[in-house]
């Protein structure tokens, strides 16, 4: 059995989640959220959300409160660059950084 | 089907620009992508002439470059039009990424090259070295020898490419058959109709049920989010190479069919002319294999037995049908409007390879000819075959290089 | 009338020579000759240079592409490019060179061994108003001169050209410049 079977042309697929692999596994630090800063859990009502549409990897929900998924967010940190109250900070992963520090 | 009408041609004087992008018009072409450059000027005018007179539904995209027009091309293609460009020389190197791009995306773009020297130095004259220099790019490429070819090579094009999805080069001399005119029986939009249906992607981009192409491609196959085994860059590879391996059958396939239709057969990867007796056989690509036939008449007159080999289609090579096509002759004489330096012309090496392992065991002369517009006479062909057969004679057999016509 | 024609064309860049000799070609066609060609010479062109044109003329289709070397007529359509040597180069013996010139024939004293036809198209021109942008347009006047010399194609089959090329308002006065010319033209047969 060869990948003929998948009758492709052309490299071709559908949006899924976890195309590009379980990214999480390429995390080195991990984002932690401020529900008390972040606008749309401060309000109560569907706003701001740039970090949902700045994340490369689609991990972060439109809902209120935010959610993002850590099987696949690999750390970039774009989120807490992007969010205007800064309710996002970049936290170590701990079993990376004992490795260094212990 | 009623061939009588769809034989109904008006035939009209037309330079090798103007047949091309009749041939584009005629093919009903959704999507034109072009930058100007010598000698393929003239097409992008006709085309956006056509399309601003309503004469062609089309979009003429004006683009900054020809990486940017292939650009153009490859993506309008991907969401399912029919599309159309041209270029020469330095237009075509620097659409050298994006040609591997259709190639490998499975597009089937259609591209004239109206063929041109490279510089350095500059020169704005013919031969063929810039589409020669794109043959690993994967993409099909047909010579014409004179402006009917170039017409009916593009309305066949779209047939080939959007069969098996490969993109296909047209290719036709800068100024020598660009600028000259000759007579061209031009079909009814009703005949071509009938013969090229309408392109089916096989890429459809809707954003009901998104999709995607062309991403990061890892070395081994992987499974997919369904739990689908799919290719690892190297199968598509293969694929790519198996399409055009395979073509063969389809570009002879359509010829024919062209043919009988149009009453103008092209069931052949290239063109033989007096192959049946001759010991003596001369190969060239484009318009020089027309003039070689003049020049094979001079050696006939001499009483020489010489036949004319045109390539058509120089990729696919025909391997196997050439080397049973060469398998007669004594000596065969290539003349080389290219040349892969270090090593010779790049028919002389692709007729070389061919003939490896099948019983031809003709000697093989190749002539670089006519670069950045020399001018080459069918007398200067049929001396060189005179030379070559005179030097074979006294038992000079192999030589390393080409022998190059100029006055060095 | 012969089976196979070669004609150089020689003009200065803007007086029209290239269209002429395409507009000989489609004439020839239709004269019912079944090869026909007509080119430039190959390269960029400026206005004012010396610049060259060819047509082929054949009953069969014709296969050579390469540069006309050996002509058997060569037209002029500016009297002051036959300085150049280039010009008449390869001028067959008992072909025919047709001038723009308002001398005779044996006034040009070129001492070749073919003939030659004169014929000044520029006066044809100018008194028919035949003008653009300051320029006498002589190339179609010549054709006049090219049919008288060599009856290679009829003045039918130059007048269908004629009519097929250019728009209903710029025939009848190239029509014109076409006849006047063939009827002033001189004819010095060398051969």
């Amino acid at each position: 059995m060869g990948t003929r079977d998948c009758q492709h042309i052309c490299d071709e697929s559908s949006p899924a989640v976890g195309e590009a692999g379980k990214t999480g596994e390429w995390r080195d630090s991990f984002p932690v959220i401020d529900q008390e800063k972040c606008l749309p859990a401060r309000q109560n009502k569907p706003s701001c959300f740039l970090c949902w549409l700045y994340c490369p990897d689609a991990v972060v929900s439109r809902t209120i409160p935010i959610r993002i998924d850590m099987e696949y967010c690999k750390g970039c940190g774009i989120c807490a660059q992007i969010c205007p109250v800064h309710a996002i900070s970049m936290a170590n992963e701990a079993g990376f950084c004992r490795d260094k520090t212990d | 089907m009623n061939k009588k009408i769809a034989r109904k041609a008006d035939t009209w004087i037309l330079d090798g620009n103007r047949a091309a992008a009749q041939g584009a018009k005629l093919s009903r072409v959704q999507v034109i992508a072009a930058y100007p450059i010598t000698p393929q000027s003239p097409v992008t005018e006709r085309l956006s002439e056509f399309v601003e007179k309503r004469e062609l539904d089309a979009q003429y995209i004006a683009v900054e470059s020809e990486h940017s027009a292939l650009a153009v091309c490859t993506s309008a293609s991907m969401v399912g039009a029919r599309t159309f460009t041209a270029t020469s020389s330095h237009g075509l190197a620097y659409m050298h990424e994006m040609l591997h791009w259709a190639a490998g995306a499975r597009l089937p773009v259609v591209l004239a090259c109206v063929n041109r020297a490279i510089g350095a130095p500059w020169n704005v004259l013919n031969d063929q070295q810039d589409s020669v220099s794109q043959r690993d790019t994967g993409w099909i490429q047909v010579y014409a020898r004179n402006n009917q070819e170039i017409l009916d090579s593009i309305i066949q094009a779209y047939r080939i490419a959007e069969s098996i999805y490969v993109p296909v080069m047209v290719c036709y001399d800068g100024y020598v058959l660009s600028h000259t005119e000759m007579p061209v029986d031009v079909p009814s939009q009703e005949a071509v109709d009938r013969f090229l249906p309408r392109y089916k992607p096989h890429t459809i981009l809707d954003p009901a049920n998104p999709k995607n192409y062309n991403l990061v491609t890892l070395a081994n196959p992987r499974i997919n989010a369904e739990g689908v085994l799919c290719h690892g860059y190297m199968e598509l590879r293969y694929l790519l190479q198996e399409a055009l391996q395979n073509s063969r059958e389809t570009i002879v396939k359509v010829g024919q069919e062209f043919g009988e239709l149009f009453g103008r057969s092209y069931a052949s990867m290239f063109w033989e002319d007096r192959l049946d007796d001759a010991d003596v056989v001369i190969v060239a690509m484009g318009s020089l294999a027309m003039e070689a036939i003049v020049a094979a008449d001079m050696l006939r007159e001499g009483g020489h037995k010489v036949g004319v080999l045109g390539l058509r289609v120089f990729r696919p090579f025909p391997k196997a049908e050439l080397a049973r096509a060469l398998e007669k002759s004594r000596l065969v004489v290539i003349f080389d409007k290219n040349i892969s330096y270090g090593l010779e012309g790049a028919t002389c090496s692709e007729i070389k390879s061919a003939l490896y392992g099948s019983p031809a065991r003709a000697v093989i002369r190749d002539f670089i000819v006519g670069l950045g517009g020399r001018d080459v006479k069918a007398r200067e062909m049929a001396d060189a075959v005179k030379r070559s057969l005179l030097s074979v004679n006294e038992g000079d057999l192999n030589r390393e290089y080409a022998e190059w016509i100029c006055a060095i | 009338m012969q089976d196979y024609y070669e004609v150089r064309w020689h003009g200065r860049g803007g007086q029209g020579a290239i269209t002429a000799a395409k507009i000989l070609a489609q004439a020839a066609y239709l004269e019912g000759y079944h090869g026909v060609t007509a080119a430039p010479s190959f390269g960029a062109e400026r206005r004012g240079a010396p610049v060259s044109a060819s047509t082929r003329i054949a009953r069969q289709t014709i296969r050579i592409v390469s540069q006309v070397e050996t002509p058997n007529v060569v037209v002029v359509l500016d009297y002051t490019l036959l300085r150049y040597d280039e010009v008449t180069s390869g001028l067959v013996k008992g072909g025919w060179l047709v001038v723009n010139s308002r001398r005779h024939p044996k006034e040009l004293d070129l001492g070749g061994e073919f003939n030659i036809a004169t014929a000044d198209a520029t006066e044809v021109c100018s008194s028919l108003g035949l003008i653009v942008a300051g320029v006498t347009v002589v190339n179609t006047a010549i054709l006049g001169a090219f049919i008288r010399a060599t009856e290679a194609v009829s003045m039918a089959s130059i007048e269908k050209a004629i009519r097929e090329r250019f728009s209903d308002s710029k025939v009848d006065i190239n029509l014109a410049a076409i006849a006047q010319t063939y009827k002033i033209t001189k004819l010095g047969k060398v051969v």
